[in-house]
């Protein structure tokens, strides 16, 4: 997802929700966290009960608001000396919390076990993302575009400290030295940050504090300086997830979904289901009927026991097969140009090709599957709507939620919590778990506050999939090995049309679908991109790292391609295209030093190599395979990575081996069928994920950087499946151009 | 509806639940112990794992009057030496991501230990071979396994 809320920003329609496009300098008169409690943006603890009834979380929201001092929306220091760090983005496990943690807290001195973090609820003109214009997650942004904003509410109040400070003692703020949570002078006078924090908020904020430079960092990009400030939560079991909400009275819905896409409700009979015990009500609502009970056992026996009619006619011809095929179609004929063709360089001969490498690339629907399913828990109460879910964009979730209510924007109140993952499933246009635990309530009349609970099998089959995706792609090489020609079709549903980011189509291309063509970190002049991009009635998402997920696996396994119909090292051949890419050139020179490339492998085992860039970061694998018997084997990934400043080295070393983790078991296994318009794979047992046993030693080296922070999230998914697939070739295999692996034959050992 | 009496970390409960209710929404609904985690619903995930009776066991489909009268050990209950070196290892390490399956990463790893201080690596592919990490912390996971053994070693 990306620079993508940029249009949305731009439409008039949203202008009234936009932030500031620069940073906003905290102000004592800005906003404080108890203006975003007063503004029902409630904010949640880590690991602390989400709001027990709106008692309850004002009575404990309350104890936090009496924090002694409050200078910005961001953070909060208490008499306790405890310091609170408000995360204005959603947590799925990539470490952002810590990360906006580690840079305030860094220009803040604090003493990082006194550091505690919470969510904020919606507000968008307090926390929006500020690479897009509205508050959401994704894109791999969250550091890099809170990198100045969270470091200068640190440095605000850490200014305002000392000058409390500076009063009290009669001294020069000058001669305060804070480190570690801890006012001191030369004098031997001596406070913590909490003793000092009511004199704090008296002072005037300065307008420009002075942030610290490289070198002065004490917690960024400092070695185990900062462990992640949510693994204790989540080692006991007191990490609280949406599943996790008690409300009193809370009810548990489930929804018995249309079976195949584009089907539709012809009727239904609620009396078996209302007989189950348990059951409370059975209500139609627009995403098909909800069955509500007292718990979520007897919620799914009541669904179990509903009997519906559906009209599946619409869907019936929707196949994958089929759609591959005309996909393939598709992509070998003119479509809508992506890339404009530059003339040869002056004065030089246009190359002429005298070899031609060709292939088609075939990439399946995929589903998300984060390890937990989705749920929202939705109470309508005194005029008012509450929200309890992974909201990972609150603006789209705020507005559409108070719209299946029928409420204003003010009488909505969302509260963030942790998501057992996302991956892109999260952050949609339609909010559509959101929207549907909602419509629930409107149908239970706010009886209760009602949890609506996806089952896997219901997360799995709603559609919301990256997109099928086929290349087709010929290149010419000249006589001496250069690219001479370069012809690239694509079909793959637009992940933005038709939502409310359709303005990111420029020129009639969806970025999304051809990132990592075009642009691409290679030069390639010739290229003539020739984009397609069907309807259909399944809604396609972004799937961490978006257009990546197809476009680095087509352009890296074709450079291996090319290097071999060249005669040349894959390493060089890349090489000699990166020449105005000098962080490519990094990584790749990095990744294959620490690798060793070109040295001699077992029988039956090769590396392989990939480079990559995406959301401004860097990164190149080396994988190293093993095959036998006709199966797979990844014994051993090295990952380069340049995403700027490494604000927590740990975190970075975490994502890049999960990303390559989740990267191998989608290459190796994941793909969802369509067959008569209804998804094949339901559940982990068709679609399987990678296990322990199949996960490969990983060895990260990030390259020392002073450049702003880039993100980590996504980009070390994409070189992953061309790494493995290029040292498959090279270890004897063959060349795999439909994905998973399973489909074309390939087993994992 | 008739009765189940359930030993949960020590303590006795009794549910008036349908017999085939999975201990799992037993233990989340009724008891409200919500550390144990709901992933798949068909044994394949292991996010739902609990210990019965010192075995790892998927609760998601294990029908609770199976268990009436047996030993159960959620997250919120672990007690043995094992499985606090295990917890320790996984915050001194930040295995967590998500954090969803990682009661059920840790229960798994708490009978391993329990059962064999000194696992290899295959015993480790072979005991958490039924829980299932998106995330992929499989790499910290197995690191922190066998710093939890070193530790019980100590």
């Amino acid at each position: 997802m990306h620079p993508m809320m940029k249009a949305w920003q731009d439409a008039p329609e949203n202008l009234a929700l936009v932030a500031p496009a620069r940073p906003p300098v905290p102000t004592r008169t800005g906003v404080t966290r108890r203006d975003v409690l007063a503004a029902g943006g409630l904010v949640v603890a880590i690991g602390a009960l989400p709001g027990a009834a709106s008692a309850a979380a004002q009575a404990r929201e309350g104890t936090a608001a009496h924090a002694a001092f409050e200078p910005n929306q961001f953070v909060s220091i208490g008499a306790d000396n405890l310091v609170t760090i408000v995360s204005k983005h959603h947590e799925m496990g990539q470490g952002n919390t810590t990360g906006l943690a580690t840079l305030l807290a860094d220009e803040l001195d604090a003493d990082w076990s006194l550091v505690r973090a919470e969510y904020a609820g919606a507000n968008v003109k307090l926390y929006a993302n500020l690479a897009f214009g509205m508050q959401g997650t994704g894109g791999s942004s969250a550091i890099a575009n809170s990198y100045l904003q969270y470091r200068t509410a640190g440095a605000t109040a850490r200014a305002m400290l000392v000058s409390a400070a500076a009063q009290a003692w009669g001294v020069p703020a000058a001669e305060i030295r804070a480190s570690d949570s801890v006012l001191t002078h030369a004098s031997g006078k001596r406070a913590t940050y909490g003793e000092m924090a009511a004199a704090a908020a008296k002072q005037e904020p300065p307008k420009d504090p002075a942030l610290k430079t490289p070198e002065q960092f004490t917690l960024i990009s400092r070695e185990h300086a900062t462990p992640r400030v949510d693994s204790a939560s989540k080692c006991n079991g007191t990490a609280q997830y949406t599943g996790d909400v008690k409300l009193p009275g809370l009810l548990t819905a489930v929804i018995a979904f249309p079976p195949s896409f584009g089907a539709r409700m012809v009727s239904f009979d609620a009396a078996a289901a209302r007989k189950v015990r348990g059951v409370t009500d059975v209500v139609a609502v627009p995403e098909g009927v909800a069955v509500v009970a007292k718990n979520t056992w007897a919620a799914q026996q009541g669904r179990r026991a509903l009997k519906i009619t559906w009209d599946e006619s619409a869907g019936a011809a929707l196949d994958s097969d089929a759609l591959l095929a005309h996909y393939r179609e598709l992509a070998t004929q003119p479509g809508t140009r992506f890339t404009k063709m530059a003339a040869a360089e002056d004065g030089k001969p246009a190359p002429v090709a005298t070899k031609t490498v060709e292939a088609v690339y075939e990439f399946p629907f995929l589903a998300h599957a984060p390890m937990e399913p989705q749920s929202c828990v939705a109470w309508l109460h005194d005029g008012r709507l509450e929200t309890w879910a992974g909201h990972q964009f609150p603006t789209f979730d705020h507005m559409l939620a108070a719209k299946a209510a029928g409420l204003p924007l003010e009488k909505v109140t969302l509260h963030t919590l942790v998501s057992g993952g996302s991956f892109g499933r999260r952050a949609n246009a339609w909010s559509d778990f959101t929207v549907a635990a909602v419509n629930v309530a409107v149908a239970i009349h706010g009886r209760a506050p009602v949890r609506l609970q996806y089952t896997r099998e219901d997360d799995m089959s709603a559609g919301l999939y990256r997109p099928m995706a086929v290349h087709s792609v010929q290149v010419g090489l000249d006589d001496t090995g250069r690219i001479a020609s370069w012809k690239h079709g694509v079909a793959t549903q637009s992940i933005v049309a038709g939502t409310a980011m359709a303005m990111m189509i420029k020129e009639g291309v969806d970025p999304t679908s051809v990132e990592g063509v075009s642009p691409s970190s290679y030069e390639l002049p010739m290229m003539d991109g020739q984009l397609h991009s069907p309807t259909l009635a399944v809604r396609p998402l972004w799937w961490r790292s978006v257009g990546n997920t197809h476009t680095a696996y087509v352009m890296e396994t074709m450079m291996d391609k090319l290097a071999q119909a060249a005669g040349q090292d894959p390493v060089a051949f890349r090489l000699a295209l990166l020449e105005k890419n000098p962080r490519a050139v990094g990584v790749l020179k990095l990744v294959a030093d620490k690798a060793g490339w070109g040295r001699s492998m077992p029988a039956g085992s090769a590396q392989g190599i990939a480079v990559h860039e995406c959301f401004g970061t860097h990164v190149a694998q080396v994988a190293e395979v093993t095959l036998k018997d006709g199966k797979v084997r990844v014994d051993r990934v090295f990952c380069a990575v340049d995403c700027g400043v490494a604000v927590n080295p740990d975190v970075i070393r975490a994502q890049m081996e999960g990303g390559i983790g989740f990267a191998l078991g989608a290459l190796y296994y994941s793909e969802i069928e369509l067959k008569a318009g209804r998804p094949v794979q339901r559940n982990f047992d068709q679609y399987k994920s990678l296990r322990i046993y199949e996960m490969p030693a990983v060895e990260v080296f990030i390259v020392p950087s002073t450049a702003a922070p880039s993100g980590v999230g996504e980009p070390g998914v994409p070189p992953l499946a061309p790494a493995v697939a290029n040292a498959v070739v090279r270890a004897g295999g063959p060349a795999v151009t439909r994905l998973p692996f399973a489909r074309s034959g390939l087993v994992s050992a | 509806m008739p009765v189940v009496s359930l030993n949960v970390n020590g303590h006795s409960h009794k549910v008036d639940a349908d017999p085939q209710t999975p201990l799992l929404w037993v233990l989340r609904d009724e008891i409200g112990l919500t550390g144990t985690k709901f992933g798949c619903g068909v044994a394949q995930c292991g996010a739902c794992t609990v210990h019965v009776d010192g075995q790892a066991m998927r609760s998601c489909v294990a029908p609770v009057s199976a268990i009436a009268g047996r030993k159960v050990t959620t997250i919120e209950g672990l007690q043995s030496r094992a499985a606090k070196a295990v917890q320790k290892a996984w915050v001194d390490l930040d295995v967590v991501q998500c954090g969803y399956c990682q009661s059920g990463q840790i229960m798994s790893a708490t009978v391993l230990l329990e059962q064999n201080p000194r696992p290899s690596d295959e015993d480790i592919d072979h005991a958490m071979a039924g829980n299932i990490c998106r995330c992929a912390t499989y790499v910290r996971i197995r690191a922190a396994i066998h710093a939890a053994s070193a530790q019980l070693a100590a």
